[in-house]
């Protein structure tokens, strides 16, 4: 009995946990799936009746503008915030002495909740009194800047708050990965008289493509997951102009009552994440066995 | 320092070089200012009356500094129906916050101690679970966590939430752990062996004295989200128990009387205050959570 | 006296893959044996079996005649030195030595005069209230061996514990833990890829490759009788020469054929060696291959070789040349007149002469 206990303790610790995970993770993703199976409204039934919730998803205007929007809102921040990170982190490379600063500066807003970041950029946007009443008081009468109340562009708006947030994060990330080039390989190409910008150009970021595929996995991540930063700074208005899958989902679910509803646009969201993760996760893995 | 410096030479080049510095610091100032402006704002915002920010523009400092949208926006602005500030849910943040993140990092650490050093079949297996379930919306478990939830007769409490941040922070904390208990050699384990230690004792003498850093990590890494959170916050909470993220939320988009936009960003400031003060002083310890939770192994 | 480790058909499978194939080695009391193989081998396997961290397959293994199998390590009454000394990180030296003591609850009394005996025992006195991190390799080092002498076990089992210090060190650590044995007349299952480790510290000898023990004996034996190719090869340096050769009989003589480029073969003849198919491989030693100049004990048999290299290593010089198809070392004397590019006499021993079967490179006399 000791000896069992001996030799079994360590699967005893994990047990607690891979239960957990088996049953909030797997068996709730297993229940969400079969309950977007169903014709569950304000109750979740339990027939299995084919893809018709998938069906009236696809047939919604509404799930129409957050999917679409899902889209647009992650293409932009991911690009802008990889560009604008990578340059960041280039331009702090350049031996900078209040570098620790700087980089504190970029990448406090990481640390805020999104609620807090939409709440400050749904005021400073804010037409009536933030910058656009600022820069007409400076004597530009005629500036406009109302996006937030455009409903073809208060996207946008998510978009740059969302770039705010993170870009530091992304700048960190790319430093860190430019610290870590081999430095003999750039002792070596200065040597041969390469000028700075060939070395970034052809060594240092071609080198850095894992840090470019991690980045691009975390903010992929964050743009499905998005929901506070569109609450708090749109509440998906106006109208539903800038819903998001993950904002449909939560109105669904505890606003109108549609369980059936909330389920599959959940699931939509599932598989977008799959289809950025599974090949990620399988590789990392993989790679870690050899 | 990845050290691509300079070495041109002459005194030609010399001009060039100074004028390409300065534009350099020129640029990483403008980017400093567009980083710091929002921060800016909302601090200058706070300390505004209502008549000076109808009146002034957004950048300006106040002309008369006031307290009085703090007070409003600690303990008497409405969340809805309730009129008490961000208080009590500041303290609801709190309650959430710190058992979450004690809980949920001792079982990582141990969890992460399992996988790192005890390596039996199927502890791979278990690693990748846990791993995935750091991915997965959380909108999918919604649903089914909410009628769970109902079922452990936890619906709307403080405990439920703790559970719900618990059970959803496990991933990335055995992650922590594992990625750096997998770096010390298991030459360790099995001297301790030798040496007649067993599993806890191990883990209590060997291993935890020398996980302080990976602590730290964690727990700044799970203090950010669990006190950030919205999206269970907003889900699992009712009237009494929501944190402070869902208050601010509600105080800003409460459309009963006027828009008191001072005491939104002084509230939003309040609620922002422990994640800033834990950032700003142990920034190094949050940037490399950061960076652990997306570059794995 | 029961043998202090015995090990019957031990087999060890990581799930279809075979690691340990039928091992059986069994040692006394004041042995020191040495697990010696390329990497890869198995040797730290087996070590680590008989420590109990890995669990076997089939088999059986005793220590102090004591059946150990499902035993945990901790009551096997053994204690174990790493390659990388695996020290508690947190813990000074002192902790270190004492922290299995601690865990069994020996009395503080009792742990105080063992931790004194050790740290003089190794002239670590002075560090014994520092951390691992402020030590050098080979203090480490030294830590690592107080923490298994202060056990005072049946068996110490040393993993390549060496490899991590520089030749110099290792040198000197070589020769103290030889002495170190040679004092406490203990038993010890020593595991080294470095076969003059093997050679100048065992009394005892197991040759390892692919999970398969290839030659079990005392490092005389090894050296002088190797069991087949492969030991012959990975004991010795520089190598044995393995030479392909064709024989003949010759009456109550063994001719010895050795074909070479450009000239006539070398014919050898060993007058005890008989009944040897056509096709060998022979082995020499490169110290039975002299300068013909210089007075040798023993029959020599002297011919002519064009030398291909001259390296001379201080105390000897090394020629090499090509016999049958390979390079072959001879060892001479520092002052050797040899020349590359140029004939030299040299004196062929047979006395110790090794012949192998070329399929099979089993040992043939």
């Amino acid at each position: 009995m000791i000896k069992w206990l001996e030799t079994n303790t360590p699967k005893l610790v994990l047990a607690p946990s891979f239960v957990a995970v088996l049953i909030f993770v797997y068996g709730f993703i297993a229940w969400t799936a079969w309950v977007s199976l169903t014709r569950s409204r304000l109750l979740p039934k339990y027939e299995i009746d084919g893809l018709i919730q998938y069906d009236r998803l696809f047939a919604s205007p509404r799930w129409d503008t957050a999917f679409n929007n899902l889209f647009l809102f992650g293409f932009l921040f991911i690009t802008i915030a990889m560009i604008l990170g990578l340059s960041l982190a280039i331009l702090l490379d350049q031996n900078i002495r209040t570098e620790g600063a700087i980089r504190t500066i970029y990448l406090y807003p990481m640390a805020l909740s999104m609620i807090v970041t939409g709440t400050a950029w749904k005021w400073i946007l804010n037409p009536g009194l933030g910058l656009e009443a600022t820069v007409r008081g400076w004597g530009f009468e005629d500036f406009t800047f109302d996006w937030l109340i455009n409903p073809d562009m208060a996207i946008y708006t998510v978009v740059i708050a969302a770039i705010w947030q993170s870009s530091g994060f992304v700048m960190a990330l790319f430093l860190a990965g430019l610290r870590s080039v081999d430095q003999e390989i750039i002792k070596a190409a200065q040597v041969d008289g390469i000028p700075t910008w060939r070395v970034y150009t052809a060594i240092i970021i071609p080198s850095m493509a894992p840090i470019f595929l991690s980045a691009f996995i975390v903010l992929s991540h964050i743009a499905i997951k998005s929901f506070d930063l569109v609450i708090a700074l749109t509440g998906g208005g106006p109208g539903y102009a800038t819903d998001l899958p993950a904002t449909y989902m939560y109105t669904m679910a505890f606003s109108r009552g549609d369980i059936g509803q909330a389920a599959s646009s959940a699931m939509i969201m599932m598989m977008v994440v799959f289809a950025i993760i599974v090949p990620y996760l399988y590789s990392e893995l993989r790679s870690k066995d050899d | 320092m990845t050290n691509v410096s300079y070495t041109s030479s002459g005194s030609g080049k010399n001009t060039t070089k100074i004028a390409l510095r300065w534009g350099l610091y020129i640029m990483l100032g403008l980017f400093a200012l567009f980083y710091l402006l929002p921060l800016f704002v909302m601090v200058t915002t706070s300390f505004k009356s209502l008549d000076e920010i109808r009146t002034g523009d957004l950048i300006s400092l106040p002309r008369e500094v006031t307290f009085d949208a703090w007070r409003t926006a600690w303990s008497e602005a409405c969340t809805g129906i309730q009129c008490q500030g961000v208080r009590p849910y500041f303290w609801n943040s709190v309650m959430i916050a710190i058992p979450a993140v004690l809980i949920s990092t001792l079982i990582g650490a141990m969890n992460g101690y399992v996988v790192a050093q005890w390596r039996f079949k199927g502890a791979n297996l278990f690693f990748a679970l846990m791993l995935f379930g750091c991915f997965i919306p959380f909108q999918v478990v919604l649903l089914p966590m909410a009628r769970m939830l109902g079922l452990m007769g936890l619906a709307g409490t403080i405990p439920g939430l703790i559970f719900v941040h618990v059970i959803y922070g496990l991933g990335f904390t055995t992650l922590f752990f594992r990625n750096y208990y997998v770096s010390i050699p298991d030459e360790l384990t099995k001297a301790a062996k030798v040496d007649g230690a067993g599993f806890f004792r191990i883990f209590w003498s060997i291993f935890l004295p020398l996980s302080l850093p990976i602590i730290v990590v964690t727990i700044i890494w799970q203090f950010t989200q669990i006190w950030n959170d919205f999206l269970f916050g907003v889900s699992f909470s009712q009237a009494g128990t929501q944190p402070v993220t869902v208050a601010l939320n509600n105080i800003v988009n409460s459309t009963t009387g006027v828009k008191a936009y001072n005491v939104d960003m002084a509230a939003a400031i309040i609620a922002a205050l422990p994640t800033l003060f834990v950032y700003v002083i142990a920034g190094n310890y949050f940037v490399r959570g950061l960076t652990a939770g997306s570059v794995k192994g | 006296m029961a043998p202090i480790l015995e090990i019957n058909n031990l087999f060890k499978n990581y799930g279809s893959v075979e690691i340990l194939k039928d091992i059986n080695v069994a040692i006394e009391q004041g042995d020191f044996l040495v697990l010696v193989g390329p990497s890869g081998c198995g040797k730290s396997t087996l070590l680590n079996c008989i420590a109990g961290l890995e669990p076997i397959t089939s088999g059986e293994m005793a220590i102090g005649g004591q059946d150990m199998v499902n035993v945990s390590p901790k009551d096997r009454d053994i204690a174990m030195v790493f390659q990388s000394y695996a020290l508690y990180p947190t813990m000074t030296v002192a902790k270190n030595i004492t922290f299995g003591m601690k865990v069994r609850g020996i009395d503080p009394a009792i742990q105080k005069e063992k931790l004194d005996y050790v740290s003089q025992q190794l002239q670590i006195g002075p560090l014994l209230n520092r951390k691992p991190g402020q030590l050098s390799g080979g203090q480490r080092q030294r830590v690592a061996m107080g923490r298994a002498l202060v056990r005072d076990p049946k068996l110490f089992l040393f993993d390549e514990p060496l490899s991590n210090l520089d030749a110099k060190l290792r040198v000197e650590m070589r020769t103290e833990i030889k002495a170190l044995h040679q004092r406490l007349g203990a038993s010890m299952v020593y595991v080294t890829h470095d076969q003059i480790e093997a050679m100048t510290l065992a009394t005892k000898i197991v040759v390892m490759k692919g999970g398969v023990i290839q030659q079990i004996g005392t490092p005389a034996e090894i050296y002088n009788r190797p069991a087949n190719l492969f030991v012959a090869d990975f004991m010795g340096s520089p190598a044995m020469n393995l030479i392909p050769a064709k024989t003949r009989t010759n009456g109550q003589e063994l001719q010895i054929e050795i074909a070479r480029k450009d000239s006539e073969p070398i014919i050898l003849t060993d007058t005890r060696n008989q009944n040897l198919p056509e096709d060998v491989i022979i082995g020499v030693r490169p110290e039975d291959i002299a300068d013909a100049t210089v007075a040798r004990v023993g029959e020599t048999q002297e011919a002519d070789c064009v030398i291909d290299i001259v390296e001379p290593a201080g105390a000897d010089t090394f020629a090499v040349m090509q016999l049958g198809g390979k390079h072959v070392t001879a060892r001479l004397h520092a002052e050797t007149t040899a020349v590359a590019g140029a004939a030299q006499r040299l004196a062929f021993d047979l006395g110790k002469v090794s012949y192998f079967e070329p399929e099979t490179g089993l040992r043939l006399n």
